[in-house]
């Protein structure tokens, strides 16, 4: 196989692993689970894009023509992703799970909570 | 060199793995495990991509969309299950 | 009813369609064409009753262009988050933003929460049951949250206000 194409190859898988390893290692490290949320969502989900996209790659140069349905796994994890977070998040906030103190504007989260709009702010 | 990377990736998701059945374990609500599954089923789908490409088949393929899809449509049915069971009705 | 809705009830999706059944079977062959064709005129003309009138995406350039700017956004955006979550955890200043929503329908307010989930350091949390406010979780929270405000409503709610011209 072409070094270049080796190297195209590996550099994707490899930094698509590093963005998984991120993820989790988030999942494990960060306090409260809404901050816990971003790490999965965003960085698990690039993580497999660039692992699909290695996959794609490879399997093209494999079997000499264009193989692209790696990608429907990308754009359905794209629009699952969000919508998974999304219901978590609601979960979360309905089940009044504890956050971190220092988290700003917290009583945002009683009118969330109800779905209703937030309360009007007195202005400092 | 690709064959090292592969091994190299595959470490690495293994690893990932592990962090997440020890949120799955630890977690102090049940949101942390659900969350921790659904990241678990995201590499798991990397995996499989991985073992596709290190034995040079396409027929893993199927297998990695199937569990995008279950791995998604259970994740939103525990959230609604929360949801819905517990505190609205 | 004219001949166009009546047989193709939803031209989008059936395109979709066509080239999702094309993808999976990883081959452009007349054969395939043909058997996707079918189905995608098929799968819609049964599925149409079933559906919510949405918003029609009016200028599909626009929404192309939408799609790429966010692709590289999540890019970019990922890359801020990763360094947050490797480097020390003080760094992280966490908070919740009321985002006021001008949209008013479910699927470009549904368009707009996926793509505050997917981009920079935020997760939509809650919609209003009124539609006219969204919850949202900031990961890295600037001192001033009107920044956060301005740049969601500027930089993705515009052009999806364009995108569906509503």
């Amino acid at each position: 196989m072409n070094f270049w194409v080796e190297l195209l190859i590996s550099s994707l898988l490899l930094l698509g692993g590093l963005f998984v390893l991120v993820g989790s290692i988030g999942l494990i490290r960060l306090k409260d689970l809404y901050v816990r949320l971003h790490a999965p969502t965003k960085a698990t989900t690039l993580g497999l894009g660039g692992i699909l996209v290695g996959s794609m790659v490879y399997m093209s140069h494999q079997y000499g023509h264009l193989t692209i349905h790696e990608l429907l796994i990308t754009l359905f994890l794209v629009i699952t992703a969000p919508v998974t977070a999304h219901i978590l998040a609601k979960v979360a906030l309905h089940h009044e799970v504890t956050m971190m103190k220092r988290t700003r504007n917290q009583r945002h989260v009683t009118t969330a909570r109800m779905q209703l709009p937030p309360e009007e702010q007195e202005k400092q | 060199m690709l064959e090292w990377s592969m091994i190299a990736v595959g470490v690495m998701l293994c690893v990932a793995l592990v962090l997440n059945l020890w949120r799955l374990l630890i977690g102090p609500h049940v949101v942390d495990r659900i969350l921790a599954l659904d990241t678990m089923y995201i590499n798991s789908i990397a995996l499989i991509l991985l073992y596709g490409m290190y034995s040079g088949t396409q027929l893993y393929f199927e297998a990695a969309l199937l569990i995008a899809m279950l791995g998604f449509v259970s994740s939103v049915a525990f959230g609604k299950y929360l949801l819905r069971g517990d505190i609205i009705e | 009813m004219n001949l166009r809705s009546r047989w193709l009830p939803m031209p989008f999706h059936s395109l979709l369609l066509l080239v999702v059944w094309l993808m999976l079977n990883g081959s452009v062959s007349l054969g395939h064409i043909i058997l996707g064709s079918v189905l995608a005129i098929c799968i819609p003309l049964i599925c149409a009753p079933l559906q919510v009138p949405q918003p029609r995406i009016v200028r599909p350039f626009r929404a192309f262009r939408y799609v790429l700017m966010v692709l590289g956004d999540i890019v970019v955006a990922n890359i801020q988050v990763a360094l947050l979550v490797v480097g020390p955890m003080r760094r992280i200043k966490p908070g919740f933003v009321a985002v006021p929503l001008d949209l008013d329908t479910t699927l470009p307010i549904t368009v707009l929460a996926s793509t505050v989930t997917m981009t920079p350091g935020t997760v939509s949390a809650e919609v209003t049951k009124d539609r006219k406010w969204l919850y949202v979780h900031v990961l890295d929270m600037p001192e001033d949250e009107q920044q956060i405000i301005n740049l969601i409503k500027q930089r993705y709610e515009a052009a999806i206000k364009e995108i569906f011209a509503c």
